[in-house]
């Protein structure tokens, strides 16, 4: 694979850019700051070796201005890329949301709008060379309305969307798209919150994307257990939802 | 679903403490308004446990990374958070090896430095600290340092050893070793009393550049500390074998043993197994690194073995000066207390390092598991009470129940460290569990 991955300093896409870096993949970073994307770089080529060029850009999902520079130079750094794995997002509390509008705009925006946008860039430059392959994160958050992740979950539930239509239409021309719908995974993003039953690890939850990925599957529940505990939530009655506080 | 219990933290001896953790990636980001750092929680006793439940505590095991390496003289930098483990499996392969490594790899790099970790190469090599090169600090002002020997030293030598006391440690620079192959040759020996072993002990460190050993000390009689000495180097091109060791999966212990299950009578039946599982009286041959620096970490969360009741280590050092007849005479204290255990480690210690509160000293370092019960307070009183007049010291990583008057006795440099904290961290913001109990800082 040459793959680009967007969020690859941090959480779940900081794991998918060591793992495949660990076994050959040429891996292209990118991120919010120069600085700590270097610092990423540095960290691949040192605990690689055969690793000799870890290349990264600036790209920011609130400036979508900036998306066709950094893939360019993703292009040229890789001789054109074949794979990209989106883990960059924002997330916020339901609390937080509610409180501040103008946080909720932003968060929409670049959860659901700027990704679509950003995706629409990496699917035409792949299908202008046959296909390849694009890797998502959504979430569980995104497959029910659900009162403590109301706005967050359903910009992720948007995106899901897109991703099957994405499949839909152009998998016939080879392009691979996957939908990653993540449980709780123990990352910064989550700290603070107590985790539930189930909750991964990035490393355990990279593994499995990458396995997806090589696979050209098109949705995966990622630890596994949440696509039982996601079946049961999507079954239940919405008299229930408005109960329960989960 | 509002089911909220009050969260706890706890040490690798398992007794809680209320307080949470803010993870992530970017240490600067997380230290910030923090007062004490904590890695993998691997030290045993209160150290990485919050003094009060609302103290931030900074988890830095997620700030992982690698920024540089030098091939040719094998220093490298990297983030505190990163473990031994990612360590030893990035730089083996390139024929380095971390210069000191403690009895487990589940440890950071920050943690570490803070407990200016010691090794089975004490007796040569030193602590850890002494091949620290530089750190990046965050102070309890929240500005940042660069410190090393010649820059900001008093900051630099308070900081190793010094408990994460003086600063977050955000980056380490660390001189490694150049390694001849991934094996190891070991020699072991199989030593029938505590006279025998110390003697043996001594001979192996003058040929061996790695010793260290277990002694079975719930024997009593003639065959009091009984026990299997370990001696080792790096295996030569020629020894070892031709393939890098294989990664072994590790066990995970299931479930919290009963409180009962570890006890004298067990206890016994399980040493005599260690110490007859020793066949012959010396063995000698090529090993997995693994099985010979870290024993222990083939079961993870082994300390469930102890149930729920937890457990501490005791862990001290008897100067050489003192002789052997000073252990000895700990040993004796320590059957009499009922502080007796299956897990005893005895190992010869170098001269002290330059950590303001590193644990070594020239002499002998015991360490024994003791599961908490109702007279443990007494029995670690009563052990430090040996360890002052025999001119020792603990080691504050393994550390719950020391006392501070009984610290204060033991520690003729802590004059000297609170001097650096004072003039680092004058109103003592940064604190821990055990700065409070031992150090006397504010609750």
């Amino acid at each position: 694979m040459k793959a680009v991955v967007l969020g690859g300093t941090t959480g779940i896409g900081r794991a998918i850019a060591q793992q495949l870096a660990e076994r050959g993949d040429s891996v292209f970073l990118m991120g919010l700051d120069e600085a700590d994307l270097a610092r990423s770089a540095a960290d691949l080529k040192a605990r690689h070796p055969r690793q000799e060029n870890v290349g990264f850009a600036v790209c920011d999902l609130e400036h979508p201005d900036g998306f066709a520079l950094a893939l360019d130079t993703a292009d040229k750094t890789l001789s054109n890329f074949d794979s990209v794995v989106v883990t960059a997002a924002m997330f916020a509390s339901q609390d937080a949301l509610e409180a501040d509008v103008e946080l909720t705009r932003r968060l929409v925006t670049v959860n659901f709008a700027n990704t679509v946008v950003f995706c629409e860039h990496v699917r035409k430059r792949l299908l202008s060379r046959g296909g390849g392959r694009l890797a998502v994160f959504s979430s569980v958050a995104g497959d029910r309305g659900r009162k403590p992740v109301a706005i967050y979950g359903s910009s992720k539930g948007g995106l899901a969307v897109y991703l099957e239509a994405l499949d839909h239409r152009f998998n016939a021309a080879g392009l691979s798209v996957l939908c990653v719908k993540p449980g709780f995974v123990k990352t910064g993003m989550t700290a603070g919150l107590k985790p539930p039953p189930f909750a991964g690890e990035p490393a355990q939850v990279a593994r499995d994307v990458i396995r997806a990925m090589d696979r050209k599957k098109a949705l995966i529940y990622t630890p596994r257990m949440w696509a039982l505990v996601m079946l049961v939530i999507r079954s239940l009655p919405r008299f229930v939802m408005r109960k329960i506080n989960f | 679903m509002t089911l909220r219990a009050q969260p706890m933290l706890t040490g690798w001896g398992r007794l809680p403490a209320p307080g949470t953790e803010v993870i992530g990636e970017h240490l600067e980001t997380i230290t910030r308004g923090a007062v004490l750092s904590r890695g993998l929680g691997r030290s045993y006793g209160d150290s990485s446990l919050p003094a009060i439940a609302s103290d931030r505590v900074a988890g830095t095991r997620l700030a992982n990374r690698i920024l540089a390496f030098n091939g040719e003289t094998g220093v490298y930098r990297a983030e505190a958070g990163i473990s031994l483990l990612d360590l030893n499996r990035v730089f083996m392969p390139q024929g380095w090896f971390t210069p000191v490594t403690p009895g487990t790899k589940f440890v950071t790099l920050g943690g570490m430095v803070a407990s200016d970790v010691h090794g089975k190469n004490h007796h040569v090599a030193g602590c850890f600290g002494e091949h620290v090169r530089a750190l990046r600090i965050c102070l309890a002002d929240n500005n940042i340092v660069e410190c090393s020997a010649e820059q900001y030293p008093d900051l630099f030598y308070a900081t190793i050893g010094g408990m994460g006391l003086l600063g977050h440690i955000l980056e380490v620079e660390v001189a490694m070793h150049r390694i001849s192959s991934p094996w190891i040759w070991q020699e072991s020996e199989r030593v029938p009393n505590i006279q025998e072993y110390l003697a043996s002990l001594e001979r192996g460190a003058r040929a061996f550049p790695m010793t260290s050993g277990w002694i079975d000390c719930l024997n009593r009689g003639r065959s009091m500390g009984r026990g299997i000495l370990f001696a080792g180097r790096w295996a030569s091109k020629d020894e070892a074998p031709s393939e890098p060791p294989p990664e072994k999966k590790p066990l995970t212990f299931p479930f919290n043993l009963p409180n009962w299950a570890l006890n004298n009578f067990t206890g016994q039946m399980f040493n005599r197994l260690v110490y007859y599982k020793h066949a012959s009286k010396t063995a000698k041959g090529v090993i997995h690194p693994d099985g010979f620096f870290y024993p222990l970490d083939v079961i993870l969360e082994w300390n469930r073995g102890y149930g729920t009741r937890g457990f501490t280590q005791y862990q001290c050092v008897l100067p050489r000066a003192a002789g052997p007849k000073a252990v000895l005479e700990f040993m004796d204290r320590l059957t009499k207390l009922g502080g007796a255990s299956p897990l005893c480690v005895i190992k010869d210690c170098g001269p002290e390092g330059k950590g303001l509160l590193s644990f070594p000293l020239e002499g002998t370092s015991i360490a024994i598991d003791m599961a908490i019960s109702p007279s443990i307070q007494r029995i670690v009183d009563s052990l430090n009470e040996f360890v002052i007049a025999a001119g020792g010291r603990i080691y504050l990583t393994k550390d719950r129940f020391t006392r501070a008057d009984h610290f204060r006795a033991m520690e003729p440099r802590l004059d000297k460290f609170l001097a650096a904290r004072a003039k680092w961290d004058p109103k003592r913001r940064l604190r821990s569990a055990q700065s409070v109990r031992i150090l006397g800082d504010k609750e």
